[in-house]
Order: C-alpha cells, then sequence, then structure tokens
C-alpha cells in the first residue's frame, strides 16, 4: 500500500455569480475568479491526513484542463501532496471535457501510478455530475465508496461510512478501491502562502490524454445553457380572511 | 527592532495580504485596514512588544481561514444539502 491518487478540478470559485453567455452556449468564464472545487479540497485533506498517518508513502494530485490548472495543482501540493500530473487538455476538447473522460485518464492514470487508492470529491460544483468517481470505479473493475462521510484503512480494506438518504451506510471494501469524499469527511486545511512557496519546489508532470492512450472524444452535443428561473415577488396580505382567499385562488388548499 | 523580528513582521503583512484576497468584502476593503493597523503600531520599539503584535497576527490569521472555511461550508451545505437538519 504505497499510493494515493487524488482528482482536482479548476471551477469557478463557489463566491462568484455565475453568469450565462448571451449565446446560451455555456457560462461566462473570462476574467472569473477560479479555485479548485470544494469537494476535491476535501478528498486532498483525506488523502495528506491518510500520509501524515503513515498509511501511504506517497499523495499524487493530478487535474485535467488547460495551462491554469496547474495552478490548482498547486494549491493542493501547498496542503500536502507529494507530486502534481496536469494532464493537458485546451480548447475544444476541454469545452467539451466531461466526466467519462476524465474517468478514463484517472483509470489510465491509477494503473500506471500503481495506487492503491483513489480519491476524488463527489461531485464538481460547476457541472454537478456526480460521476467521475463511479464511472473511474467501473472502468478500472475496482470497489467504490462513494460519499464519503468517513474513511479508515483496515489493512488492505477501507471502511468508508457512507452518506445515503436518511442516514449512514458502513461499507468494507478491498483495495485498490476508488473513494468519493462528502461535505462532511473533514475540514480541509488553508493552503497558506508559506506552502504555496515551498510548494513551488515540488514536481508537476506534464501530459497529454494521448500519452496515456485515451480518447477524448466527447458523444454529448450541449444544446443549450439556461439561468434558473427568478423567484417572482411576494405579495402581502392585510387579513386572514385575505390570505385564505389568496391560497385558495393559487389551489394551495 | 533586530533583523529576524523585522522579517518576522514583515513576513506577517505578505501572509495576511494572501489572505485578504479572499475577504468577503473584498481585497481592497481588507488592504485598507490591514495597512492602518500596521501603520498604528509603527513606533513600537520594545521586542517583546513587538513580539505580542506578532502573536496577535498570527491568531487573526487563524481566525480568517476559520471564517474562510465556514463561510464556504455554509454556501455549500444551504446548495446542497438543503432540508437535511
Amino acid at each position: 500500500m504505497s499510493r494515493v491518487l487524488v482528482g482536482v478540478k479548476r471551477v469557478i470559485d463557489y463566491a462568484v455569480k455565475v453568469r450565462v453567455k448571451p449565446d446560451h452556449s455555456g457560462v461566462v468564464t473570462d476574467g472569473v475568479k477560479h479555485s479548485m472545487n470544494p469537494f476535491c479540497e476535501i478528498a486532498v485533506e483525506e488523502a495528506v491526513k491518510l500520509k501524515e498517518k503513515k498509511l501511504f508513502k506517497e499523495v499524487v494530485a493530478v487535474s485535467c484542463g488547460p495551462a491554469q490548472a496547474t495552478e490548482t495543482i498547486r494549491t493542493a501540493l501547498a496542503m500536502g501532496c507529494d507530486r502534481g500530473i496536469h494532464v493537458e487538455v485546451t480548447g475544444k476538447d476541454y469545452e467539451s471535457l466531461g466526466p467519462l473522460q476524465v474517468s478514463k485518464i484517472f483509470a489510465a492514470l491509477a494503473k500506471k501510478e500503481e495506487a492503491s487508492l483513489v480519491i476524488l470529491g463527489k461531485q464538481a460544483i460547476d457541472d454537478d455530475c456526480n460521476q467521475t468517481g463511479q464511472m473511474t470505479a467501473a472502468l478500472l473493475d475496482w470497489p467504490q465508496g462513494t460519499f464519503a462521510s468517513e474513511v479508515e484503512i483496515e489493512g488492505d480494506k477501507v471502511k468508508v461510512v457512507r452518506e445515503i438518504d436518511g442516514g449512514l451506510e458502513t461499507i468494507k471494501i478491498n483495495m485498490p478501491a476508488v473513494v468519493t469524499a462528502d461535505l462532511r469527511l473533514n475540514t480541509p486545511r488553508y493552503a497558506t502562502l508559506p506552502n504555496i512557496m515551498k510548494a513551488k519546489k515540488k514536481k508537476i508532470a506534464n501530459m497529454k490524454p494521448a500519452d496515456l492512450g485515451v480518447d477524448i472524444v466527447s458523444r454529448l452535443e450541449v444544446l443549450r445553457v439556461d439561468e434558473p428561473p427568478t423567484r417572482l415577488a411576494g405579495v402581502k396580505v392585510e387579513t386572514v380572511d385575505d390570505l385564505v382567499a389568496k391560497l385558495k385562488e393559487s389551489g394551495t388548499i | 527592532m533586530t533583523n529576524t523580528l523585522r522579517r518576522e513582521v514583515l513576513q506577517l503583512y505578505r501572509n495576511l495580504l494572501f489572505l485578504g484576497r479572499d475577504y468577503p468584502k473584498g481585497a481592497d476593503y481588507f488592504r485598507e485596514r490591514l495597512k492602518s493597523a500596521f501603520m498604528k503600531n509603527k513606533d513600537v520599539t520594545d521586542p517583546s512588544e513587538i513580539r505580542k503584535l506578532v502573536d496577535r497576527g498570527e491568531f487573526v490569521i487563524k481566525e480568517l481561514e476559520a471564517l474562510y472555511f465556514l463561510r464556504k461550508y455554509r454556501a455549500i451545505k444551504k446548495r446542497y444539502y438543503e432540508g437535511e437538519h
């Protein structure tokens, strides 16, 4: 048991108000603040914690995307990952890059790096797909522990407490395995300036999907992107009778 | 001010400035206040007094990190876990 692979995605910062492009082809990303997907931060924190407990020797942070993805990898390195792999995907390929393509890349890397555990965020806050972890496990034919709120290594097995509808489910799976992090798994540490500086000494390998023998052609086509409907203004009522009348009118009661 | 202490103060300023980029009210708002907070104490010469001030700065860093974490956690919780307890 030696190596953990952790995926990090560069997304529009959670605090930014996302705007749809006028031609409805996507969202505005130019000049918008980006940062690491919050669920990926949780995945990184968990991987680093396992390494600090001496359960793994090395944590490798992987990101797929254009040149700016290295900034996200740098943040992961500042949080305690040992080295990074930047799988460069640009232009049209990046626009159509989806969970299936990323899973193929992760599956190829997990084999190449002989990882015994792959930790990913359960979903990204931009496309909200929640598919990459599941598909990576499927492509590798490895067991999966999704929506993890607790992870414990027991020999060559992982005990994962999963967040499911209405409660928690505890499972034990064999390693190698894929784990996806839920919100309550841990509290990620902040990537401080001194640590970001120190992280500049750590290595980030650069490669292309083709170097891994992965085909990243997408079979999906985005037809249209729309903003969610805006909430309609409410009305004030004077008396209880008015309220009841209004509610009856709207068919609520 | 001794050289090591001077370096510590400058490093503290840099670290806070970096943290200020994520401040909810904006980096400019934060930078102004940060600068005035440091300038207020520019005439302090007693090393033990400076040490105390640096320690307070380190404490503020921890507070800011906690603030950012909570803010993010709550935003995500509200967006994805609405209706849960």
